[in-house]
């Protein structure tokens, strides 16, 4: 039993890898924008479909293909920013998340009208045979996949703390105005932590593509998985996201021996609201950052 | 008379002679029917939302939840032999059941919390609605008797069903916000802390408000079931029947009483327009609409007319 539930919680872990990369970019979009980003999802869809077509046409590793998914998302991300979101980012949360919501529609019948809602998947990239250590296996293509994910959130991390513009986007997040006051162009650090937040679900699903079938009807498990992670985490802060996406990724796999995987989100929401009535700033969130 | 209760009168009269007179009116017009069944449907959504969303100001995204949660109500009491018209009342009441507990938890939340918190409601009654498949046939669906009959006498029955109640939301919307409800909805719209500072029960009316919005949508959902004849999982809990309204609203405008009404007949041409143009790009055509929208009418269509004609 206690090898069983050791095994449990590793696989957790290795979920959570990927969720922490969902969930790091969505909040950050949160926490600069004020914006709920129902896209996420999608976006992670789409960072999935870079991945496989690059397999499928190129035989490129879907691990590898984050250098071609990041910046597409990138752009992706900061054009709509730049040109559409930014003429509704200061309105009421109902408008902002409508916004996107519209937003997501589009591009998640774009994706089923063009690629249609076949599940498809990468296979014959990595060894089958999982690593073993006594009792336990480590299923590679999940332990790499997981590695790169939570890599790419420090390093989102790594890039606020240390960079000029990661910076002025730490200090647009903080006070707004006084940002400005201080010379920081406000709409450009919009649009470019928009394009980060997506770039972010780009890599998240490039990470997913190595693992997972691929279809656009995942879309809405990949948002909630990306809030509730979000807000286990704390808001504001990416390293709570990666928390939150661990926790997250455990909670599932305990919930999936216990209840069934069926009732993922059921399990995710109770948590959610565990978390929320109890410890409403998250894990590692500071208190009046919502 | 004010116009206030002029305007409920109304309300009430055209509703009622739409309700005896359209289904006479439209009778060997199956597609009318169809869209006029669709309107009244999504108007009894969009008033519903409104009291929630526009009175109150919280975004929930929780409308289909309760639709869902109605359209199972009431097709499982059906199929265990109940009256049609006993299990719509009934799936109301299941409505409130369930919105009452869940509306006091989830409204303490604001803005993103309480809309994401409500748009996960949905995903959950679905996730359980096809696991419980002994009592709800799981992914496979429902049949549903609804009041039987031959097409033509169950397309005017639902019609005049849907309409009435559509008529009825609508005007439990004005009754509410020219209550004391509705002040103190009101209240917590503009300030919440404000409110609750001079003795608003804040918690108590959100959860009022919430709950009276989940009965109407619970019905609606009954409707649709014995209407439509099937039911799964993925059609009643569709995450479109929570934006719908929003968007009908929105393009009605928020809050208003006449907004529900305008936006859902705009948005259900709007609808059928793109249906017929292009169809299969029809929820990217809703997504594409819901952008323009909110960039050239933030407003709603009815407060955008009417400060337009304010301005000097």
């Amino acid at each position: 039993m206690t090898v069983q539930i050791t095994q449990v919680i590793l696989n957790g872990v290795l979920l959570g890898g990927l969720y922490a990369a969902m969930a790091a970019g969505f909040s950050l979009v949160w926490g600069v924008l004020n914006i709920i980003n129902i896209m996420q999802g999608s976006a992670v869809v789409l960072g999935s479909y870079a991945a496989y077509f690059a397999w499928r046409y190129t035989g490129l590793n879907p691990l590898l293909a984050i250098a071609v998914a990041g910046p597409l998302l990138f752009g992706v991300g900061w054009v709509l920013q730049r040109f559409l979101i930014q003429r509704v980012v200061a309105a009421p949360v109902l408008i902002t998340l409508v916004f996107t919501f519209g937003l997501d529609l589009v591009l998640n019948n774009a994706m089923i009208s063009f690629f249609s809602a076949d599940y498809r998947k990468i296979e014959g990239v990595f060894p089958t045979a999982p690593l073993t250590f006594g009792a336990l296996t480590l299923p590679v293509d999940r332990l790499l996949a997981a590695v790169v994910g939570i890599g790419a959130a420090f390093a989102l991390h790594l890039y606020l703390h240390k960079s000029r513009l990661g910076r002025a986007i730490v200090a647009v997040r903080m006070d707004r105005q006084t940002a400005e006051l201080m010379g920081v162009r406000v709409e450009l650090i919009y649009a470019m932590t928009f394009g980060l937040g997506l770039a972010m679900a780009g890599i998240a699903g490039c990470l997913l593509a190595a693992i997972f079938p691929t279809s656009p009807l995942n879309s809405a498990h990949y948002l909630h998985i990306a809030f509730v992670a979000c807000v286990l985490g704390g808001l504001g802060s990416v390293l709570g996201a990666v928390a939150g996406g661990l926790l997250l990724g455990i909670v599932e796999s305990l919930g999936s021996l216990f209840v069934g995987a069926e009732y993922g989100t059921t399990v995710a929401a109770v948590i959610l609201l565990l978390m929320l009535f109890t410890r409403p700033q998250g894990l590692m969130g500071r208190a009046g950052y919502e | 008379m004010n116009s206030r209760v002029l305007l409920a009168i109304a309300i009430a009269v055209i509703g009622a002679a739409a309700c005896a007179g359209l289904p006479l009116i439209l009778a060997g017009e199956p597609y009318l029917m169809r869209l006029v069944t669709m309107f009244s449907l999504l108007l009894v959504l969009a008033a519903s939302w409104n009291i929630v969303g526009g009175f109150t100001g919280y975004p929930s995204f929780a409308t289909g939840a309760f639709f869902g949660l109605g359209a199972y109500a009431a097709a499982i009491l059906q199929a265990r032999g109940l009256d049609w018209r006993l299990a719509l009342i009934v799936a109301g009441i299941a409505g409130a059941v369930l919105a009452a507990p869940v509306g006091y938890g989830v409204l303490r939340l604001r803005g993103h919390y309480f809309a994401v918190a409500s748009l996960m409601l949905g995903a959950i009654l679905r996730e359980l609605t096809t696991g419980w498949s002994d009592l709800t046939g799981g992914g496979m669906g429902l049949t549903v008797a609804g009041a039987g009959g031959d097409p033509e006498r169950l397309a005017a029955f639902s019609l005049r069903i849907s309409l009435a109640l559509a008529v009825l939301t609508v005007l439990l919307g004005a009754a509410i916000k020219w209550s004391r409800l509705g002040f103190g909805l009101d209240c917590i719209r503009m300030n919440e802390t404000a409110a609750a500072g001079i003795g608003v029960d804040a918690q108590k009316l959100k959860t009022y408000a919430f709950t009276l919005s989940s009965v109407t949508s619970a019905i609606a959902g009954g409707v649709y079931a014995g209407w439509i004849g099937y039911i799964d999982p993925t059609d009643v809990y569709d995450v479109m029947w929570s934006v719908k309204p929003i968007v009908a609203v929105l393009l009605g405008g928020v809050g208003t009483i006449l907004g529900p009404i305008i936006g859902a007949a705009l948005f259900v041409a709007l609808e059928e327009i793109v249906w017929r143009n292009v169809l299969s790009f029809s929820s990217g055509g809703l997504g594409v609409l819901i952008v323009l929208l909110l960039l050239v009418l933030p407003a709603g269509v009815l407060p955008s007319l009417v400060s337009r004609k304010r301005r000097p």
